[in-house]
């Protein structure tokens, strides 16, 4: 109704665009950065991983023993015994858990741990006896292969793929063929089909692949021998309970994501409120800038406002006629915050963004998720709506006898 | 039917012992023991020197000023002691304002600025506001104004613009404080001359604060004040 002050109205918008624009490029920027170093981990690792650990038994025979039961046992220098690294039972338990509707796959994995031959120098390195195929599907192992074909390590018999920073070690090129010692004193030629690249260097300097069958027969194991079944889920979520019901079930040992990786959530939840805090931080300090030109536009129409009141206008209305103004900034300037937050998000999306250590990464990560663009665009009208309550109480509350007296 | 006589005694605004006293820095009483009634198609004046009480009067009149002791009755109505809301609605309905100063709002154009107390009142749609708007504006020869911006017209114009306002909902009677105050001779004459229509030929209440005593021996009645008292009615 009053169409006061359009600069100053203008003014106190962009200040709500520009502050959702930023809360949301800000946000979105954050989470795609999160998302990123996340998936680092996250998505290489698998939900649930169940394994076989070797550890002493718990109840130890001393305790059985039904003479010794009402006695305080001290039992020193507790050893494992003969227990294997294998997963019992593998082929069954693998079947059960891939027929689960929660499980989205499940893929068998065999650790080695091995010596790769440099001359005379033994380099310590891990091989990863995996199954291809399944590996690409449920963990992105092909993001990370940069140079080579994956699928060779499957196809190519004898065959592996280095980590970067083994190979350069070894310098071993495409095609050469390292040689390898296992803990059992085997020697085994291999043949390098492919780099892999994980970003992160220690990583790079130990592990390798190669298909399971082929780390099988390096350890001299048949083919149902594998130490761990990893299982990715539909839902994240659900991982510390699925892992606690399949260690109960299959008699292994399960360790889910969320234990696993606990750092990384907790860096991610940071990351995250820090954002939020810059963002709301930008909004509340346009909503004094809101206030502040309301306030200023209600000393300037102390007039209108008498004579609407004097012309029958209640405090009520008033009120009711700055809010609206309040509000409607907090919309416009907000909707428009929206789309220009959105703008500047595909700007950085497109923002080249070229590291060694993130192969699959060719510009600036950004997240879309419209939760942020939710949260941006109710809480500009938040934020509006008490940047103008008190102005508009303030207005509602003027006595129009002094205004017209007082000329 | 009733007789044109008859009618002319009809009460439109009536004050009952009306006290009022301001109690900063000291107390000073303002109005003391105003009764006086104001009957349908009058023209009263009310004069008095400066400081005399006689705005402070009107504004109780008014409705606006709600801080006095005594009782007020506009078309018979009590309005002493309602609720805020109410008397906004009541000054919306059956009274018209015409200050010293125009008091138009600059953002809206003239027409807009008539129809502004109609449409708050919302007992007619839109275009007939518009419409009962017009007819005020030519009434006072002005019409050719309406699409302008408020600020863009002369101060005599404002004036009468703001009468056009406060004629648009047909209000039971218009007040005025020293509406010909600040303005020049000729624009004085043309003011007064657009109340003595109004109240000859349209049987319009009138209520003015002024201390244009030419003005005022012109009006049918004088209220003079002094000291917050009446001393001539």
């Amino acid at each position: 109704m009053l169409l006061a002050r359009w600069r100053q109205t203008l003014v106190a918008a962009v200040g709500v665009t520009f502050s959702i624009a930023m809360f949301i490029t800000l946000l979105g920027f954050m989470n795609g950065l999160n998302d990123l170093l996340d998936g680092l981990i996250l998505n290489r690792t698998p939900h649930v991983r169940l394994y076989n650990e070797i550890k002493p038994s718990e109840n130890q025979p001393v305790n059985v023993a039904g003479q010794y039961k009402d006695s305080y046992n001290f039992i020193s220098s507790v050893k494992a015994g003969v227990t294997r690294q294998e997963i019992y039972n593998s082929g069954p338990i693998l079947q059960a858990v891939k027929a689960d509707e929660r499980v989205l796959g499940a893929t068998p994995k065999l650790l080695a741990q091995v010596f790769f031959n440099e001359g005379t120098i033994d380099i310590t390195g891990v091989i990863n006896g995996v199954d291809v195929e399944e590996e690409s599907r449920l963990f992105n192992f092909q993001d990370y292969v940069t140079a080579g074909d994956p699928i060779d390590a499957k196809n190519v018999a004898n065959s592996i793929i280095l980590g970067k920073g083994l190979a350069e070690i070894l310098v071993a090129d495409i095609g050469d063929v390292v040689q390898v010692t296992t803990a059992q004193g085997e020697r085994f030629p291999l043949k390098v089909v492919g780099y892999f690249q994980s970003g992160i260097q220690e990583i790079d300097k130990v592990q390798s692949y190669a298909s399971i069958a082929t780390t099988q027969k390096l350890l001299g194991k048949p083919a149902n021998y594998m130490t761990d079944i990893q299982v990715k889920l539909h839902d994240l979520e659900q991982a510390p309970a699925v892992s606690r019901e399949y260690a109960q079930l299959f008699q292994v040992d399960a360790e889910d994501i969320q234990t696993a990786n606990a750092q990384f959530e907790t860096g991610s939840s940071v990351r995250s409120l820090i954002s939020y805090a810059v963002g709301i931080t930008l909004l509340i300090v346009a909503g004094f800038g809101i206030f502040n030109i309301l306030n200023m536009m209600i000393y300037e129409k102390m007039d209108s406002i008498a004579i609407l009141k004097a012309t029958g206008f209640s405090g009520r209305d008033v009120n009711l006629v700055f809010l609206v103004i309040a509000m409607s900034i907090g919309l416009f300037g907000g909707l428009l915050g929206l789309v220009f937050g959105f703008v500047f998000s595909l700007i950085i999306d497109n923002i080249p963004f070229n590291t060694s250590a993130l192969p699959t990464i060719k510009t600036y990560p950004v997240n879309y998720d419209p939760v942020f663009y939710f949260i941006g665009g109710t809480f500009s009208l938040i934020t509006t709506y008490f940047a103008g309550f008190f102005p508009a109480r303030k207005a509602s509350k003027v006595d129009p006898v002094e205004i017209i007296r007082g000329k | 039917m009733k007789g044109s006589n008859e009618k002319m005694q009809e009460v439109i605004l009536e004050a009952r012992g009306i006290n009022k006293a301001f109690h900063d820095p000291v107390t000073v009483q303002v109005l003391r023991d105003i009764t006086f009634t104001v009957n349908k198609g009058e023209f009263v004046s009310v004069i008095g020197k400066s400081g005399c009480g006689k705005s402070t009067l009107l504004y109780i009149l008014s409705t606006m000023d709600t801080d006095y002791t005594g009782e007020l009755f506009i078309d018979k109505e009590l309005m002493s002691g309602r609720p805020d809301p109410e008397l906004a609605r009541i000054r919306n309905e059956k009274i018209g304002f015409v200050f010293q100063f125009h008091y138009l709002l600059n953002e809206f154009t003239v027409l807009r600025n008539v129809m502004l107390p109609g449409l708050k009142l919302g007992r007619y749609s839109e275009q007939e506001v518009e419409h009962r708007a017009m007819e005020r504006l030519k009434m006072l020869g002005i019409d050719h104004l309406a699409k302008q911006s408020a600020y863009r017209i002369s101060g005599g114009e404002k004036q009468r613009v703001a009468i056009a306002r406060a004629l648009i909902n047909d209000p039971h009677v218009i007040m005025g404080d020293e509406p010909t105050g600040n303005l020049d001779k000729r624009n004085s004459d043309i003011v007064f001359n657009i109340f003595k229509e109004l109240t000859e030929e349209h049987n319009q209440t009138l209520l003015i604060v002024t201390h244009d005593t030419e003005f005022a021996e012109n009006s049918h009645r004088i209220i003079e004040m002094e000291d917050g008292r009446i001393i001539r009615i």
